[in-house]
């Protein structure tokens, strides 16, 4: 999948590994989550509120469109969250399993 | 009366207002607490990269990188002097007491007085498709460069206008991204007007034209005085394209993968609202903002507010208003006797000083003004609430059938400004469709009140034990049990 985000600058950080659902991919050290995710793909989540997919937009915590989910269905602000190792985030409803948000809680 | 060192001063941001104000009261012998939402102090204008980045203060913070660097020494020598709570969300404020979420942490803190320093997030006028993947705002634009290093696309329109436009587009360029174009709504002729204000700060405005030599050696394509017509793109994958109407009336379409919005900057205003702030319709920028003093005092005793988010100034003015709205609040404390001529003379310059950043910020205003015009002519299916996806067709309809014009009563019926953003990116925008469909002044539509939590909350706390590396869950559940024992 094409990758939205263009890392230009600070490369050479030691990486680990993610899960996004369900594959295995690299984070850098000192990335939000925002950034591992979309350095490797185009959008973060499903809109709840139209078929779109949604890729954040105001990158500092006031416009919450960039919330994902762990695969234990906790929620995470991906902009101000900082990616760490062994994290599983899932970015499709339909991947979801159930009584993740947003089909059984909001 | 208490002594200083029991005089309870919070200060909310540790942004240049947030900073200097901390400082002031340390001087003065208090021992404040700095309540902020960051990971790390600087704001968002000096926000610091994470640790283990290299890049210099120069690359960072270009001509500002010096005065970057003085902030970040500064409170780092405040850091044994004061209590600070970064990754505070300060969600409430009720008479004399904050109330903070940190993950799933929550407290209350008591206050003597409160100097708010919350700051501004971009002002947004909706444009079809802004929902798309690939579509940001200018600001978090700029947050993806500074902060992690990453463009937000491998072709990048910049569109809107204010100072923002033009420097993000810079900073793009010279870090080697690439920028398509620079869409700005606004006009040659606005900014000849603009002259005489901009003239307060010389060396501004001149480091406003070396940004502009940056667009034009790197070859992009910048067009003034633009209409946004569209962006593009798919619901899966997000922006392929944007169309604008130049000035002469032609139609361009530029082909890129993501876009920068925004239309100067708005004050974060939620705190100083569920403070109790008397607001006054400033119509001369088409919003509401909290009355202050020329120190910063707001109507509600006690509380103060300074930086951007009382008044969008800059990071220049924001220091000087942290510093004299302490002093202000040292002074109704009783804390310092502001009757030396020295602290007088200090505070005269301080005001002095913030005049011409207010007649500047007039000038910019001026220079990049906000289109209003353009909500009325936004085509019915524009998503104006990006968060629930609301058309303007839906606002427009609800302001007809249900005669709702006051803007709490028309978010009620539309949920516009109901979101999880709270109306940050549609208030100002959906007011002025208000407006426009009935036909009433904005000043009429009035303004979405505060609520809180001022941002959603974290409700599920997770205690299942977990060997990895602390996740957030894990360190909420640690830190709910803490909190509770």
């Amino acid at each position: 999948m094409k990758a939205r985000f263009v890392r230009v600058a600070e490369a050479g950080r030691p990486t680990f590994d993610i899960e996004i659902d369900g594959r295995v991919t690299q984070a850098a050290e000192g990335d939000t989550l925002m950034v591992s995710l979309l350095a490797v793909q185009d959008a973060l989540r499903d809109c709840e509120f139209d078929d779109g997919r949604r890729a954040g937009f105001c990158l500092m915590g006031a416009c919450q469109d960039c919330w994902v989910w762990t695969a234990q269905g906790e929620r995470l602000r991906a902009c101000t969250t900082p990616a760490a190792p062994g994290m599983s985030i899932v970015t499709r409803n339909a991947l979801a399993g159930d009584g993740l948000w947003p089909r059984a809680r909001n | 009366m208490a002594s200083r060192a029991e005089l309870k001063v919070i200060v909310i941001g540790a942004g240049p207002a947030g900073v200097r104000a901390a400082q002031a009261l340390v001087a003065a012998g208090l021992r404040p607490v700095v309540v902020d939402e960051g990971r790390r102090d600087g704001g968002q204008i000096y926000r610091r990269q994470p640790e283990g980045f290299t890049r210099s203060y120069e690359t960072l913070y270009g001509t500002e990188a010096a005065r970057a660097a003085a902030l970040h020494r500064d409170f780092d020598a405040l850091r044994a002097q004061i209590d600070y709570l970064p990754d505070t969300l300060v969600w409430n404020v009720t008479p004399n007491t904050v109330h903070l979420a940190s993950g799933a942490c929550y407290r209350e803190l008591a206050f003597d007085a409160l100097i708010v320093c919350s700051g501004a997030t971009d002002r947004l006028m909706p444009v079809p498709g802004w929902h798309l993947a690939g579509a940001y705002s200018l600001g978090g634009a700029q947050v993806a460069l500074k902060s992690q290093g990453c463009a937000i696309g491998a072709r990048t329109v910049m569109m809107g206008t204010g100072p923002l436009l033009y420097l993000v587009a810079a900073q793009y360029v010279k870090a080697g991204a690439t920028v398509s174009a620079v869409l700005d709504t606004s006009t040659f002729g606005q900014r000849v007007r603009a002259l005489p204000d901009l003239l307060q700060m010389p060396a501004t405005l001149r480091k406003g034209f070396a940004l502009l030599r940056v667009l034009r050696e790197a070859g992009v394509p910048v067009h003034r005085g633009v209409t946004p017509l569209a962006i593009e793109g798919t619901a899966e994958h997000g922006v392929t394209s944007v169309r604008a109407k130049l000035a002469d009336g032609r139609e361009l379409r530029v082909e890129c993968d993501a876009v920068a919005l925004g239309y100067h900057l708005r004050s974060e205003t939620q705190i100083a609202d569920l403070a109790g702030c008397a607001f006054q319709f400033d119509p001369a920028a088409r919003q509401w903002l909290p009355e202050i003093d020329q120190d910063g005092r707001s109507s509600a005793a006690g509380v103060y507010l300074a930086g951007d988010g009382a008044r969008v100034r800059g990071a220049d003015a924001a220091e000087r208003a942290g510093r004299l709205a302490a002093l202000a609040a040292l002074q109704d404390l009783g804390a310092v006797a502001n009757t030396t001529p020295d602290a007088q003379a200090e505070t005269a310059r301080l005001r002095g000083e913030l005049a011409r950043y207010t007649r500047f910020a007039r000038g910019l205003r001026n220079a990049f003004p906000w289109p209003a015009q353009f909500a009325a002519a936004l085509p019915d299916h524009t998503v104006v609430c990006r968060c629930e996806a609301i058309t303007a067709g839906e606002l427009r309809r609800v302001v007809h059938e249900t005669g709702a014009t006051e803007a709490n009563r028309a978010k009620a019926f539309s949920r516009v400004g109901m979101g999880r953003c709270q109306g940050r990116f549609c208030a100002h925008a959906g007011a002025e469709v208000i407006a426009a469909e009935a036909r009433v002044p904005l000043e009429q539509v009035g303004r979405l009140r505060g609520q809180a939590p001022v941002k959603p909350l974290t409700m599920a706390l997770s205690a299942s034990a977990d060997d990895r590396a602390e996740t957030h869950a894990a360190h909420n559940a640690r830190c709910a049990k803490e909190y509770s024992e």
